[in-house]
């Protein structure tokens, strides 16, 4: 078993105060912004990591997720999220009929992880055609959300800037590489943040940025020596 | 960055600093945070307070109960009876306010589109209170929405020294929020200023201190609904009262400190999970869905 050092080796974070349109809104279909909402935000944001709908989902939910979540239709919410549905959507009540004609084979258990994690949280294994993914994150209010974990490694990512996630050997001048290729571009990192695993070489970075990624731009960076996989997380419009 | 704020403390200097409304500085913190225009800031919000009153609407249409049979036809009764002869001695503009806030909550249970203010199971509050202030006066929902800027102001001030989630904070945290967010916005849109209006936010917020969140089945509607609609009332007092000079002994930043230390300290059961308060009374008890089991999820 992998385990992660203690902290991450590095962040770069600006504080950014809530918005306006965190506060009110997003606009949704009920009945619950942190157990509707945010459940169907996570597996969206899922699916994205992913790349693409997963063909199987094991969902596990924590606290209350799993005590308060039928009630809530947490369940059709995060399975509507990994079908690429929004919030706002109409069809998210219907989700588990629309999962069966598309192929998305899920099944839902209670999970406990730990008296620490948020009570609204979630751990989802997906896999689609290629790759799979496992994602740990939590539904923490008003329809906000923070993806904790990526696969074994931790990080925070709320969804509210685009993002860009890469699967790496931690080599030497890695991130240097790749800073220097979003200089070149004229982007600007809003954050970073790299985790290592303690034993192999894997690691995992965290890129956000003010506005978005031209796809050559990713194309170049996934072309990168060292890159084994890349995901681009997009922000939820209308959130 | 000149326009950002955390607190109430450092919200209030900076409208002074500026000359500017607790809801334009808002607005300018918008603009600064992200970078867009002034225009579509207004613009997504007036968009937003069209969905809120068609989510009133759509409440006010439903006459079936909801699947779990806790609600549904309620707001249409009390609407219904604003309008008739026999009229409380609350008047038909404030029944109207109360019925208003429970359309949207039977919106919500029925899958319909709301918008979270500051969430779904507070969403009635404060679009019924700007909907009833509009109702009696020829404004558009132009110059309506502009107040929900002061709301969201107050909510950032909130969300920042605690939280909106009743999982995380109980249902002070989430209607406790919504009403001190439509306070300030009723207070804003009565012509108060800047201090009058975080007053009426700290008069509405600490009013509602304590309030536990014990939804019967883990659905968002019973207690839910009654709460959003009869705290639209309770806006609508706290505003009144900061108009009239009335100041809370307590500043709100520290109200939100003690809705923070309230949250942390609430037993679990009284925090979204369905296991306390009425949840847990008998009649809520008949109300509590059978689990999903992992076999049988679909």
């Amino acid at each position: 078993m992998l385990r992660e050092r203690a902290g991450p080796l590095i962040v770069l974070k600006s504080f950014m105060s809530l918005s306006v349109f965190e506060v009110i809104g997003p606009s949704m279909v009920g009945p619950s912004s942190s157990h509707t909402a945010g459940a169907c935000r996570i597996g969206w944001a899922a699916r994205h990591l992913l790349g693409g709908t997963p063909e199987k989902a094991r969902i596990g939910l924590h606290g209350s997720f799993f005590a308060a979540g039928e009630g809530h239709g947490t369940h059709q919410a995060i399975v509507a999220g990994l079908l690429d549905l929004r919030p706002d959507d109409g069809r998210l009540k219907d989700s588990f009929a629309l999962a069966e004609r598309q192929g998305l084979d899920f099944e839902f258990g209670e999970i406990d992880l730990g008296p620490a994690a948020h009570p609204n949280s979630t751990q989802l294994e997906l896999s689609g055609k290629t790759d799979s993914l496992n994602v740990r994150a939590a539904s923490i209010g008003g329809g906000s959300i923070q993806i904790q974990q990526i696969d074994l490694f931790s990080v925070d990512i709320p969804g509210t800037l685009e993002t860009l996630v890469l699967w790496h050997l931690d080599a030497p001048g890695f991130l240097a590489g790749i800073m220097s290729i979003l200089a070149f571009v004229e982007i600007n990192a809003a954050s970073l943040r790299t985790s290592r695993l303690e034993r192999g070489e894997h690691a995992l970075t965290v890129i956000e940025i003010d506005g978005l990624f031209p796809s050559d731009v990713l194309a170049v960076i996934g072309r990168n020596r060292g890159v084994e996989r890349w995901a681009r997380l997009p922000v939820l419009s209308g959130l | 960055m000149n326009y950002q704020f955390n607190t109430a403390v450092e919200l209030l200097s900076l409208t002074h600093e500026h000359g500017l409304s607790v809801g334009e500085l808002t607005v300018a913190s918008e603009v600064e945070l992200k970078g867009g225009t002034r225009e579509t800031v207004l613009g997504r919000m007036t968009d937003y307070y069209v969905q809120m009153k068609a989510s009133v609407a759509a409440g006010l249409e439903i006459t079936e109960r909801s699947r779990s049979g806790l609600s549904g036809g309620d707001s249409r009764k009390l609407h219904a009876h604003s309008h008739g002869l026999k009229v409380s001695a609350l008047g038909a503009v404030f029944e109207r306010s109360i019925a208003y806030g429970l359309a949207v909550l039977e919106t919500n249970a029925a899958f319909g589109r709301i918008i979270a203010t500051p969430t779904a199971g507070s969403a009635g509050i404060a679009p019924a209170c700007l909907l009833t202030w509009q109702e009696s006066r020829d404004v558009s929902d132009e110059i309506v929405s502009r107040s929900l800027f002061a709301a969201a102001g107050i909510g950032k001030v909130i969300g920042y020294g605690a939280c909106f989630s009743g999982a995380q904070g109980g249902c002070q945290a989430e209607v406790g929020s919504a009403s001190a967010m439509a306070a300030a916005a009723l207070c804003e849109l009565d012509g108060g200023t800047p201090e009058q209006v975080v007053q009426a936010a700290a008069i509405a917020l600490q009013n509602t201190l304590g309030l536990v969140c014990d939804p019967i089945g883990g659905y968002v509607e019973a207690p839910c609904m009654m709460r959003n609609g009869l705290y639209t009332l309770h806006a609508f007092g706290a505003s009144a009262m900061a108009l009239s000079g009335i100041r809370s002994m307590v500043p709100f930043d520290e109200v939100v400190g003690a809705l923070r230390e309230i949250g942390e300290k609430m037993p679990r059961i009284y925090k979204e999970t369905a296991e306390g308060g009425l949840a847990a009374t008998p009649t809520g008890r008949r109300f509590k869905p059978t689990r999903l089991s992992p076999s049988a999820s679909k």
